[in-house]
């Protein structure tokens, strides 16, 4: 078996003293693990660092083999992201959350979501608004998908300002507004109603705290799990009222 | 099966060596005959150094390193700088520190780096007695120097945070090209660290 691919790097291992069990997000093989032979040495530790896009070269006697990764550098963002705390974080709950994800199942949309994320990591204007789409691109993977495009009350398409807990639908204002301590609030770059670059902070805290609600709901309660301490030390870091978070 | 050539001593003496760094079974059983060929020069003397090392080490409840005296040696020696503390990983790196004899200062082990991945929290590692030792009077910069991996840069930013509210300078180490390093050789992201934190020349 011998296949070939792109992936992000989201962990490593060591395997005895010279070799790493690498942790791959590839776009066409979903979360994929193999061994790679001299994964620790000076040659290769750079390359394998978390958040590094790498052109991986999977082999194995039978597919249900761990396998041996044959990596090769492409986008080395690694020592970019050090320098932010911000964008450490992030990749650290990025990580935590693609772990979710059952192995070897592709998930090509989400892998494009995810490169778009890693391009803009360190840049506090696009990284926590792209960063909350990834998390409802995750939600989406998982079948839990929320609704954003129409109020599931009235049918209507604009106006929309909170999300049912329940249902995961948008709520217009005039329909939600008996409710409104019930429900969550949608913020305005989720349904293309915010003209500025940077969404404001207040914005960005009910986008984490929308897509940071339903995660625990659906992702980690059922594995009996809690979102990372990382998630919230990135939301703080990414709701700065000024852009001096990385 | 494979038949044993020698005693249960013997065998047990090669099980006990394969089981360190950069030894398998092969290698053991090539170190073992060794021994017991040079037993009196070597054998013995391995043996006694061995054992007065099992009864003697512990480890320095102020830093972490590994002696025979608690304090530890660094921590009793009077002509090091209180001044600054260095943050490393592990007692391997506060040894290579030392060996380069690139600063005299006090240390503090931290007994590993958060990793999620490797279930490593910062309940694990020895942060509250870092806490302790960056709020003594008299220490004036903390100096991180862990490893430039994601994971030890992660902990630099998460001990940043935690000592911010001490009135301590906070440092790392730079990031950029080795000595005898060929850029053409280099990773991006080491490269765009040496462009980064350039010097004056």
């Amino acid at each position: 078996m011998q296949w070939r691919d792109e992936g992000v790097v989201i962990g490593v291992r060591k395997h005895g003293e010279s070799s790493v069990i690498l942790e791959l997000m590839t776009r066409e093989h979903g979360r994929h693990l193999g061994l790679v032979h001299g994964g620790r040495s000076k040659r290769q530790q750079p390359v394998l660092q978390p958040g590094n896009i790498v052109d991986a070269t999977w082999s194995a006697r039978l597919d249900e083999h761990l396998g041996t990764f044959r990596i090769e550098g492409m986008t080395l963002r690694a020592g970019e992201f050090m320098a932010s705390p911000m964008a450490l974080f992030g990749l650290a709950t990025l990580a935590h959350l693609l772990r979710q994800l059952p192995e070897r199942d592709p998930h090509r949309d989400l892998y494009e979501s995810l490169t778009g994320l890693l391009a803009n990591l360190t840049d506090p204007d696009l990284a926590p608004p792209l960063f909350v789409m990834f998390e409802l691109s995750i939600l989406a993977e998982f079948g839990f998908g929320l609704d954003l495009s129409a109020c599931a009350a009235t049918g209507q398409r604009h106006d929309l300002v909170y999300v049912s807990p329940k249902s995961g639908s948008a709520v217009s204002a005039d329909a939600g507004a008996p409710f409104r301590d019930r429900l969550l609030r949608l913020p305005r770059f989720l349904v293309g109603q915010s003209r500025d670059n940077r969404p404001a902070p207040d914005d960005l805290r009910d986008g984490f705290a929308l897509t940071g609600y339903f995660l625990q709901r659906h992702v980690f309660e059922p594995l009996g799990a809690s979102a990372p301490a990382e998630r919230q030390r990135f939301v703080a870091l990414a709701t700065v009222e000024t852009g001096d978070a990385a | 099966m494979a038949q044993s050539v020698a005693g249960p001593e013997i065998e047990r003496l090669i099980q006990l060596l394969a089981r360190l760094p950069g030894l398998g079974p092969r290698s053991a059983r090539r170190a073992a005959l060794h021994l017991i060929k040079k037993r009196e020069t070597l054998l013995g003397p391995l043996s006694d150094a061995m054992r007065v090392a099992s009864e003697r080490i512990v480890v320095c409840t102020s830093c972490g390193n590994v002696d025979t005296s608690d304090p530890c040696i660094i921590c009793r020696d009077p002509r090091r700088d209180p001044a600054i503390l260095v943050v490393v990983e592990d007692v391997s790196d506060l040894w290579a520190l030392e060996r380069s004899g690139a600063v005299t200062a006090r240390y503090l082990v931290l007994g590993g780096v958060l990793s999620p991945l490797d279930g490593i929290r910062p309940e694990h590692l020895n942060f509250e007695g870092l806490v302790a030792r960056a709020s003594e009077p008299g220490v004036a910069e903390v100096i991180l120097a862990l490893n430039a991996t994601v994971d030890g840069q992660t902990t630099a930013h998460y001990i940043t945070d935690l000592l911010g509210h001490l009135p301590v300078k906070v440092t790392r180490l730079a990031h950029g090209v080795p000595v005898g390093g060929e850029l053409d050789y280099l990773d991006d992201g080491t490269l765009s660290a040496a462009i980064r934190q350039r010097t004056s020349f």
